[in-house]
């Protein structure tokens, strides 16, 4: 099979994919506990106000026809109204989504650009005391809760320091990577320290290679040996890693988000919970499912273009 | 003078179960023009004494001795003066063709960086030149080649692309170790002529490990037999195959099928070579010998010369007489 053969058919997976996704989230909101509408409704929940809402909603239909509904819904992009909000879901997610992208962008951002550069140094002085200071710093990082971390780093730069504001949001992008500076700190952290660990130990692997003692036999410079030889198949087996942790960075950022008071969706997500806002809830977990698998996309392609071995 | 001078090359592991001495007081010299074959049983430091060469060991190992290159200490020379010697002048081929190329970069790649490093040629000219590398080692369609990554090449392919990138800025002296392992007859004949070609053509010198003893008899000049880390015999491949003046080089060239010479592979001789942990206070061949006196198991022999540039390092030296009547 081609390389071209082997990215289409990985581009197509997405569809089937996809699919499951929307068939999960359906399948899910019907198998919660008890009946929706009574839960949504509370103590408004009169026979007669139940029956008007099944039918307003659908639920009086059945399942099949459901999940066409559904199904068609999810496609054209009407996912309903929020009860709580009494606004179109996808207005909501729409407004919320891009703080959380930024956000565990800004993390995934500080957390390479720690634990890659510290991977290096840790590896390269392999038990010797920069080592040992990197990784007793990151396990200290990788056993901290976030919530506490977020609490320390408030704490200190925002409430004694007052470096940075304590909570919020911004209207401008300087305003708002002000804003998410220490959020994202706090969420990064974890992550810059699995990054930092898997990278460390993926170098080693690979300096001791046959084709590096090679490269060194070649009379290469150092950083020619280290950038070509070593931290590009070092690389390879991190970059799995990257993208699988995508998904825990969403559920630390709902972590994150509830600590900083960061209007994200997150947020959104544990608000509407407490709510029992139904279709906020199911929409979420829809985007939030087709986002990660997206993510896993991007990661396949980009250790397709590292490693030429893939889908050969 | 020789181009490359080993004096009591010493190596010593240290690994978690202790050390272990791989190489133990090798010494020789390679002039330019020269072909030296380096043979031994599996484990007899062949491998670990041509890395020691260019510095290659890691940080595992304990390396003493002196190695000169052109008369100038090896080992004591700086970074860039090491780098420009490495791939430039002393080039070395691995044992492993299959994990000595580096997975996810193209073939033409691993060529060009050794001519961007030791070369003035610009990129035209460099692929022209890695094209009629990988001509030479007899892999059609270069340039096509070129664009390939090792995945897509078969091992013999591989070892023949690894030799290519040793050759690649012309080096003075060749390290190769076990070059022609993978490939079949017909190839390996044919990379054996160039490398000799080189030799003859360009007065590249040769350092030729191997297990096989036909190799050796049909493309030495001189020959070094290792055992257990130790020299044991040095020579002219004349001398120390039709007079061997050791006892293991003769118990070696015994065990060969047939009539000696024509590509024979090694047989080992019975019983096990040494464990290497431990060093050994006599002559470590002593136990498997059946020439063995007295001091052979107390008192190391020396290396000494036994006629002109033939030395040995063997009490029976004299004793094992003509019995190759080969
Ligand atoms: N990095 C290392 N750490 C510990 N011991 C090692 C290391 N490299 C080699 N050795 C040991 O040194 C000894 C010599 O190994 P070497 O590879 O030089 O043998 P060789 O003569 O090349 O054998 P072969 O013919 O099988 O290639 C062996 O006992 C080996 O186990
Ligand atoms: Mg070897």
């Amino acid at each position: 099979m081609s390389r071209g053969a082997w990215l289409i058919s990985r581009l197509l997976q997405i569809v089937p994919t996809f699919l499951l996704i929307g068939l999960a989230v359906f399948v899910l909101a019907r198998l919660l506990p008890g009946n929706a509408v009574m839960a949504m409704l509370g103590d408004r929940g009169t026979d007669e106000a139940v029956e008007r809402m099944s039918h307003a909603l659908g639920l009086d239909q059945s399942i099949f026809v459901q999940l066409v509904g559904f199904l068609e819904g999810v496609m054209s992009g009407r996912l309903g109204d929020s009860l709580a909000f009494r606004i179109p879901v996808t207005r909501l997610i729409g407004e919320r989504l891009p703080v959380t992208m930024m956000l565990t962008g800004m993390a995934t951002l500080f957390a390479l650009l720690a634990a890659v550069p510290l991977a290096f140094v840790a590896a390269l002085n392999a038990n010797r005391w920069p080592d040992l200071v990197i990784r007793g710093i990151f396990q200290v990082g990788l056993s901290s809760p976030i919530f506490y971390v977020g609490l320390v780093l408030l704490t200190v730069f925002a409430a004694w320091l007052r470096w940075f504001p304590v909570g919020g949001y911004g209207d401008t992008l300087w305003e708002r990577v002000y804003h998410l500076f220490l959020p994202a700190m706090t969420l990064g952290l974890s992550f810059a320290a699995i990054v930092m660990r898997n990278l460390r130990a993926s170098i080693l692997g690979v300096i001791h290679a046959e084709y590096v003692d090679f490269a060194r036999a070649k009379g290469l410079r150092a950083r020619v040996i280290l950038t070509r030889h070593v931290m590009r198949n070092a690389l390879i087996a991190t970059v799995t890693l990257v993208g699988l942790q995508i998904g825990s960075l969403l559920g630390g950022a709902v972590i994150t988000e509830t600590v900083f008071a960061v209007p994200g969706v997150g947020r959104l997500m544990v608000d509407s919970i407490f709510a029992r806002d139904y279709p906020v809830i199911q929409a979420l977990t829809l985007v939030l499912a087709v986002f990660v698998s997206l993510a896993f996309l991007v990661t396949d392609i980009v250790q397709m273009w590292l490693d030429p071995r893939v889908g050969r | 003078m020789s181009l490359l001078s080993v004096e009591n090359l010493h190596v010593t592991f240290s690994t978690p179960r202790g050390p272990v001495h791989a190489v133990d007081g090798v010494s020789f010299g390679v002039g330019a023009g020269e072909v030296l074959g380096i043979v031994g049983e599996s484990g007899s430091g062949k491998s670990v004494t041509l890395r020691a060469i260019p510095k290659l060991l890691h940080a595992n190992a304990t390396v003493s001795g002196t190695v000169r290159w052109r008369g100038e200490d090896l080992h004591a020379m700086d970074d860039a003066r090491l780098r420009a010697v490495r791939g430039g002048q002393v080039a070395v081929v691995f044992q492993e063709p299959m994990s000595a190329l580096n997975p996810v970069l193209p073939i033409g790649v691993q060529i060009d960086e050794v001519l961007t490093a030791h070369t003035q040629f610009d990129a035209a000219a460099r692929r022209k030149r890695g094209i009629e590398l990988l001509g030479l080692v007899g892999i059609a369609s270069a340039a096509t080649r070129l664009g390939q990554f090792p995945h897509e090449f078969s091992g013999g392919m591989r070892q023949r692309a690894m030799i290519a990138i040793a050759l690649a800025a012309a080096p003075a002296l060749l390290l190769a170790d076990e070059p022609t392992t993978a490939l079949d007859v017909t190839i390996q004949d044919q990379i054996l002529k160039l490398l000799l070609r080189l030799v003859g053509e360009l007065g590249m010198a040769l350092v030729l490990v191997t297990h096989d003893l036909g190799v050796v008899a049909e493309t030495c000049d001189r020959v070094a037999v290792m055992y257990a880390g130790r020299l044991c015999e040095t020579g002219t491949v004349h001398d120390v195959f039709l007079r061997p003046h050791h006892a293991y080089t003769h118990a070696l060239l015994r065990s060969m099928p047939g009539e000696g010479a024509a590509r024979s592979m090694l047989v080992p001789i019975p019983g096990q070579p040494p464990r290497i942990d431990a060093p050994v206070p006599g002559c470590a061949f002593a136990p498997r010998c059946t020439f063995t006196e007295a001091r052979c198991a107390t008192t190391r022999p020396a290396l000494v010369a036994m006629a002109d540039g033939h030395e040995s390092a063997c009490y029976a030296a004299a004793r094992l007489g003509s019995e190759i009547a080969a």
